[in-house]
């Protein structure tokens, strides 16, 4: 990847810091009129999602990373890799634990799912926003309630435990939203 | 247009008719000199945008700059005898963008003819204070803000060493491209992350006696060739203005801008014109004794206003205009 001079920073450039994949979320430059310039930045490293700051001198160079935001639908998981499919090539990318972290609890079989390819491997998994999902165990419902006062845990076919409405029953279909792992509502 | 923006406009208009008012009771001369210069400031660090222009009979197209600062024709009147004067309009840095940076801004420039440096910080406060009110003011050099601020004793012997420590016992993010012997460099860096945050809380804080290698076109100190008579002063963090006792003899001149030429070609610039007008006026009639200071407008307003980004109080900034 060619290499990228602070005045070409801006928000979402994507760069290699330390050989792993960053990108820009905020850049000021610190220009004293009298001497030097910088470039304050702040950026997320992909792969452990943290926030870090760094001051580079104006003029000092980084290595570009190839890094691209695309749709995969979800295939299957193999107890090893979690299995993506373009749609479009139906090449197939396989997404390791690392990758898809804690959002495993939310990937559903043949959703759509955002994946950050870094040199074509996964790197990063982002479900749907709201996916469907039937509850596997819950306390039994309580007949009549149905404005959800209270609310209990529930556990959903894919492990994910949420909090929902006494009303529901175990078999039943709900949407969550997976940003917030909230209960949205019933499934139709 | 928001209504608020408008009122910020009004304010705006009220306080530049106030600074005229400060200068022209003060018989000081408003002269409104060129923006466009064949010559332009060969600092390193200052950029200079440039145009072509098409003049009649002259055969080619010109490269003019726009000016970064009114400092060098302002020189040349006063070679030429016209007394107090200041330049209240706007200049121009490439490369400059951020909430306290526009390439385009407006700049309040005022030279003082046997005004010590003493004289000038009095006078700068009491400009300041035309927009802020009656905000207490605070003199120290910047040694004894290295010593206040950084807990560094005596910055102009202290090593790269211990600037570079004193950043990280500050917790200052790591930085990037600086040798590890680059002492000016750090020096600089705890100046700009560690102590000018905590500069003109609540006050205008003044900073004199800066490094002689940032003299620029100031002085340097009578008593001690390591400093120069230069000093910045600063509100809530953010620097205001920047003064000088002016340098008069014309041989430094040409030596600090040829200096300042040969960085350039170090630093892979183009070098840029010199303005010989101004060394010529130098040398005959020659600079009086005075002092000059350069302050950001914007940047005074915005803070008499409470606001901490010059985007707030420009009519359009530079992504809007």
């Amino acid at each position: 990847m060619a290499s990228i001079s602070t005045s070409e920073f801006k928000n979402g450039l994507k760069f290699l810091m330390d050989g792993q994949p960053c990108t820009i979320i905020d850049n000021t430059i610190v220009q004293p009129g009298k001497g030097q310039a910088f470039n304050r930045v702040k950026y997320r490293n992909l792969i452990t999602g943290k926030v870090l700051e760094n001051t580079f001198k104006s003029g000092e160079k980084v290595e570009g990373a190839d890094v691209i935001d695309t749709d995969l639908q979800y295939l299957y998981n193999d107890g090893e890799f979690w299995h993506f499919m373009d749609p479009s090539s139906f090449e197939q990318y396989q997404a390791g634990p690392a990758a898809v972290a804690d959002m495993e609890k939310w990937l559903v079989e043949q959703d759509t799912c955002t994946v950050t390819l870094w040199n074509g491997d996964p790197i990063a998994v982002k479900p749907p926003k709201q996916v469907v999902l039937e509850v596997t165990d819950t306390d039994p419902g309580l007949k009549g309630d149905t404005a959800g006062t209270g609310g209990k845990p529930a556990t959903l076919s894919t492990g994910a435990v949420v909090q929902v409405p006494l009303f529901i029953t175990i078999g039943e279909k709900v949407i969550c939203n997976t940003e917030t792992g909230e209960y949205v509502s019933r499934a139709k | 247009m928001i209504s608020h923006k408008i009122d910020i406009l009004k304010k705006r208009s009220d306080a530049l008719h106030k600074l005229r008012a400060f200068f022209y009771a003060q018989n000081v001369t408003e002269v409104d000199t060129p923006i466009l210069s064949r010559a332009a400031v060969p600092d390193v660090h200052l950029a200079s945008l440039q145009t072509s222009v098409d003049l009649p009979n002259v055969g080619q197209q010109l490269t003019y700059y726009l000016h970064t600062s009114s400092e060098y024709p302002m020189k040349r009147l006063l070679c030429e005898g016209i007394g107090d004067i200041y330049y209240l309009g706007k200049v121009f840095r490439n490369g400059d963008l951020s909430p306290r940076h526009q390439p385009e801004f407006t700049m309040i420039e005022w030279y003082r003819l046997n005004y010590r440096l003493k004289d000038m910080v009095e006078e700068t406060f009491a400009v300041a204070q035309q927009l802020l009110g009656d905000v207490p003011t605070q003199v120290m050099t910047y040694q004894q803000a290295f010593e206040r601020f950084a807990g560094i004793a005596d910055i102009h012997h202290t090593s790269a060493e211990v600037c570079l420590n004193c950043l990280k016992q500050n917790n200052v993010p790591e930085i990037i491209g600086v040798d590890a012997d680059d002492k000016p460099l750090w020096e600089q860096l705890v100046l700009t992350e560690v102590i000018e945050p905590l500069l003109g809380l609540g006050q205008l804080t003044c900073l004199t006696h800066f490094p002689a290698r940032d003299a620029s076109l100031a002085r340097i100190s009578p008593d001690n060739d390591l400093t120069a008579e230069r000093f910045e002063i600063f509100y809530q963090g953010m620097e205001l203005a920047n003064g000088y006792h002016e340098l008069q003899d014309a041989d430094a001149y040409r030596q600090r801008f040829e200096a300042n030429q040969a960085l350039r070609r170090q630093n892979g610039l183009a070098e840029v014109p010199i303005d010989e007008a101004l060394l010529d006026a130098l040398s005959s009639p020659g600079l009086p004794d005075c002092s000059g200071v350069a302050m950001g407008f914007d940047r005074l307003f915005a803070l008499s206003q409470g606001k901490q980004d010059l985007s707030d109080v420009l009519a359009f900034g530079a992504l809007d205009a």
